[in-house]
């Protein structure tokens, strides 16, 4: 077994996550600001800022908002990824700000920051999260079950159970919708994350509503708009197989078997 | 202002109060009131797993866990509530499994489980495994799960709405729930809810710690909102220091790593538990492995060039039982540090991580006036609330079982009051403390800014009142949230607009961390005594004549406007478990 030592992880060479012992170097976050009640028009602003390149986007997004300027806009909440408040625009790819580091990105550029696309911008990083919800909701995303419920626990083998793993790490965070092309052009189609959540109840050995969820993708909204771009599936901070989910769930609608 | 009613009227929706609305929804018209998008709340954080004494994998049942529990806090959890807490637990996890919450699963098909920090076979003989999990993501899954299930339900949510004051009306000399005033983040406007009853589910206050596993908006909104209105808080000087955080960000990483088989080592490469805690070792619980963390740091075996930190080792481990059990985990120790688990020990810290107390609560939920005084329609459940199931320090995977068992009580009881009761007739002006507040807030000229007054509050909380406490320490933060609380008064914000204005928001926020700050610090004044996550260092022993009793803490206002706090007691409910010295 290997017993790590303090030299040990000083000579692999593990960057630290320090703040003191880092120099911290100076960014320019260029961010797409838009707030009606000013004006009707977006417009870029530069924010010049000293960070440590080891801090997260949304830190540096947190220093202007706390240290420059208190009406810059944006969601956020757990700061690592997990609750999906804050998928932007990064230098033209969607990713969460709390899940980027501004090491990772480039710093001697000026970093552009805007709101995803396809969802209506209500002020500067804030979109209006209601279409991609009823998008969510329209595939009926809950187990589905007949007859009577079992006393204990419905039995699921590790095997079934790894079926769908991948799609039940979905954080809604939008950004795989909102990198779409299909979806930018038309709002009315599902869009990958509604898709994923479909997926995730499709394949899943408990269910017994698959063919209805299958009805409600292959509407003409549905599935078969995907051109399978997987601009989706590099968008994913969860790392999920968005592209793949989709083809899946195509395959099961030509041979309904699932 | 827009005047709405309903028969409940749920703040939050984390896991408990969504767990509270699947109830209440069948049986009474609610709405859930939250500051955030219901799957973004911080339940989704949690990790390991969710206990309850299925006896899947090996013997076990809910009287040892009831056990587990009071030791765990160290006896001042209240024994009926840890009973109801470990016997209701089974069909909880079942309920969630029918919900459709995908658990791991053992070879024959049933709920697997693992180990956990303080969970033990027989009252302490060996580690048991008794946690039911979802990969190290039970928490997303039971947020999901939940979510997906009120959507099933048709829950009606306000979303992004910031609940900021209580209506309590005195009728008959008893104090009333009316409703609660909250407001829209996308307008500005103000709204006031009527209704029957009111259940509290919006989670901890750990964002008066700097390095914390809390999220942003963990600000404590509920607990100040009743706080400010006259209601007592209980056991806030308990606050849970997670043993394993990633070193200065705080983001937790879950105890399940030690469930796992991972271990703790200083500099020397030393698996130092097995000195503070023989048979449990690693997973001792989470108080006892923070301050032994720290004791090897301050007796200069921490690791890395300030000896700050030390490591969470799972290179013993195979890559693939980490990929398929700690798949998060791992991934932030990549993302975040840069460092590969696979090969490299992880760099960790105590994490400011739970609020044991909070509003103090009956087993159905309800919230209390004084030590048994019910008010008639005001309920709270979750980390917001103390029952009390966790005492003096939580045992990991209590909480997700918390939210589930007393959210779902809370659901039920508030639902079943509200056929019972009429709308009490709000207050005149029901909306005039928010609207002041708002106003002033947005038309204030002053020069403090909101993130120099957090910090400064953050950094003394950190010095001052995490896992080591001293009668000096203690007053110093005392002192100094005194003068940050003037301070705050002089406070303004840029944002002047009424579109998505979150820079008042944080000001709000932060208005409430600094006034339970200061309660969790005058009441771990008071206790001269150590206990669960409260240590004295000039006090190191549990004093069971003087302190086996809830702290309750009360806002007075002097006839001028001044604001103190007095500190009441409230006896623990015991019922079979004799207090005995705690060891791992
Ligand atoms: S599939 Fe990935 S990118 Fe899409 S919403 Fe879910 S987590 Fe976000
Ligand atoms: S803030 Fe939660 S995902 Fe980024």
């Amino acid at each position: 077994m290997a017993t790590p030592t303090l030299d040990k992880a000083d000579t692999a060479g593990a960057p630290e996550p320090g703040f003191a012992d880092s120099p911290y170097i100076t960014v320019t976050f260029r961010i797409r600001r838009f707030n009606p009640e000013i004006s009707e028009e977006a417009t870029w602003e530069d924010f010049q800022l000293e960070i440590d390149p080891k801090e997260r986007v949304l830190d540096g997004l947190h220093k202007i908002k706390w240290e420059l300027d208190g009406s810059l806009t944006f969601r956020r909440s757990c700061a690592h990824g997990i609750c999906g408040s804050d998928a932007m625009r990064i230098n033209g790819k969607n990713r969460l700000a709390c899940k980027t580091l501004i090491k990772d990105i480039n710093p001697s550029k000026p970093i552009t920051i805007e709101a995803i696309k396809g969802l209506t911008v209500q002020k500067d990083l804030v979109v209006d999260m209601e279409p991609f919800f009823q998008a969510y909701r329209d595939v009926m995303p809950f187990l589905i079950t007949k007859g009577n419920e079992p006393t204990r626990e419905r039995l699921q083998s590790p095997e079934d159970r790894e079926r769908f793993d991948d799609t039940t790490k979905c954080i809604l965070c939008a950004a795989c919708t909102s990198s779409c092309p299909v979806f930018w052009n038309d709002g009315q189609y599902f869009g990958p994350a509604a898709i994923v959540n479909a997926h995730r109840f499709i394949f899943d050995s408990r269910d017994e509503a698959g063919e209805q969820r299958l009805e409600i993708l292959n509407d003409k909204d549905g599935v078969w708009r995907c051109r399978t771009t997987f601009n989706c599936t590099d968008a994913c901070p969860r790392g999920i197989e968005v592209t793949k989910a989709i083809q899946e769930v195509k395959r099961a609608l030509i041979t309904r078997r699932f | 202002m827009k005047i709405h009613k309903y028969d409940t009227v749920i703040v939050g929706a984390g896991g408990a109060g969504m767990r509270a609305a699947i109830e209440s929804t069948k049986r009474s018209r609610t709405a859930v009131l939250t500051k955030l998008y219901p799957t973004r709340s911080h339940t989704g954080a949690a990790q390991g797993g969710m206990a309850a004494a299925l006896a899947n994998v090996e013997e076990d049942n809910w009287e040892w866990h009831t056990f587990d529990t009071i030791k765990g806090g160290d006896y001042l959890v209240d024994q009926d509530a840890a009973e109801i807490l470990a016997k209701e637990a089974i069909d909880a996890v079942l309920d969630l499994e029918k919900m459709g919450l995908p658990f791991g699963r053992t070879p024959a098909g049933e709920i697997d489980q693992r180990r956990f920090g303080g969970h033990s076979r027989n009252h302490g003989e060996a580690p048991v495994r008794r946690a039911c999990y979802s990969g190290d993501r039970t928490g997303h899954m039971i947020l999901q799960t939940l979510y997906q299930n009120c959507i099933k339900e048709g829950v009606e949510f306000f979303n992004e709405f910031y609940v900021l004051d209580q209506l309590l009306v005195e009728e008959d000399g008893v104090k009333k729930s009316a409703g609660v005033v909250a407001y829209e983040l996308a307008t500005g406007e103000i709204h006031v809810f009527q209704s029957k009853s009111v259940i509290y589910a919006s989670g901890g206050t750990g964002k008066f710690f700097k390095v914390t596993s809390n999220a942003h908006t963990l600000t404590g909104d509920g607990q100040a909102a009743c706080y400010r209105r006259g209601l007592p808080l209980e056991d806030m000087e308990f606050f849970q220091f997670h043993p394993t955080g990633i070193w200065r960000m705080g983001i937790l990483l879950t105890e399940g790593a030690r469930g796992e088989g991972g271990i703790l080592r200083n500099k020397d490469g030393e698996r130092f538990m097995e000195k503070y805690a023989p048979v449990m070792k690693d997973l001792a619980s989470r108080d006892v492995v923070s301050r032994s963390i720290y004791t090897e740091i301050r007796e200069g075996r921490g690791c890395g060039p300030e000896g700050d930190h030390v490591y969470l080792d799972l290179t013993h481990l195979p890559p693939e039982q980490l990929d398929a059990k700690l798949p998060d985990i791992t991934e932030f120790a990549r993302t975040y540090l840069g460092i590969e688990p696979y090969t490299d020990p992880i760099p960790i810290q105590p994490t400011a991580h739970y609020a044991m107390g909070g509003i103090p609560t009956n087993v159905q939920g309800e919230v209390l006036s004084d030590n048994t005084t019910v008010v008639p329609g005001l309920y709270a459940a979750g980390e917001v609330a103390c029952v009390s199931v966790h005492g003096a320090n939580r045992l990991g995977t209590n909480s997700l079982l918390d939210i589930n068992v007393f959210g779902k009580r809370a659901g039920i009881a508030a639902a079943e009051y509200a056929h019972t009761a009429d709308y009490i007739e709000l207050p005149e002006n029901p909306a005039a403390q928010v609207q002041a507040q708002v106003e002033n807030l947005l038309s204030a000229t002053g020069t403090e800014r909101v993130a120099v007054i957090r910090k400064e509050l953050q950094e003394t909380m950190d010095a001052n009142v995490m896992v080591f406490r001293t009668e000096q320490t203690i007053k110093t933060a005392v002192e100094k949230i005194g003068e940050l609380r003037e301070r705050y008064r002089n406070v303004s914000v840029q944002d002047k607009g009424k579109r998505f204005n979150t820079d008042l928001l944080e000001a709000i926020e932060l208005g409430n961390l600094l006034d339970l700050a200061e309660v969790m610090a005058v009441s771990a004044l008071a206790r001269k005594e150590s206990r669960g996550g409260h240590y004295r260092e000039d006090y190191p022993n549990r004093d069971d004549v003087n302190f086996m009793r809830h702290t309750m803490a009360y806002r007075e206002v002097a006839d001028g406007g001044k604001d103190s706090i007095r500190l009441d007691y409230k006896p623990v409910v015991q019922t079979r478990y004799q207090p005995m010295e705690r060891k791992y």
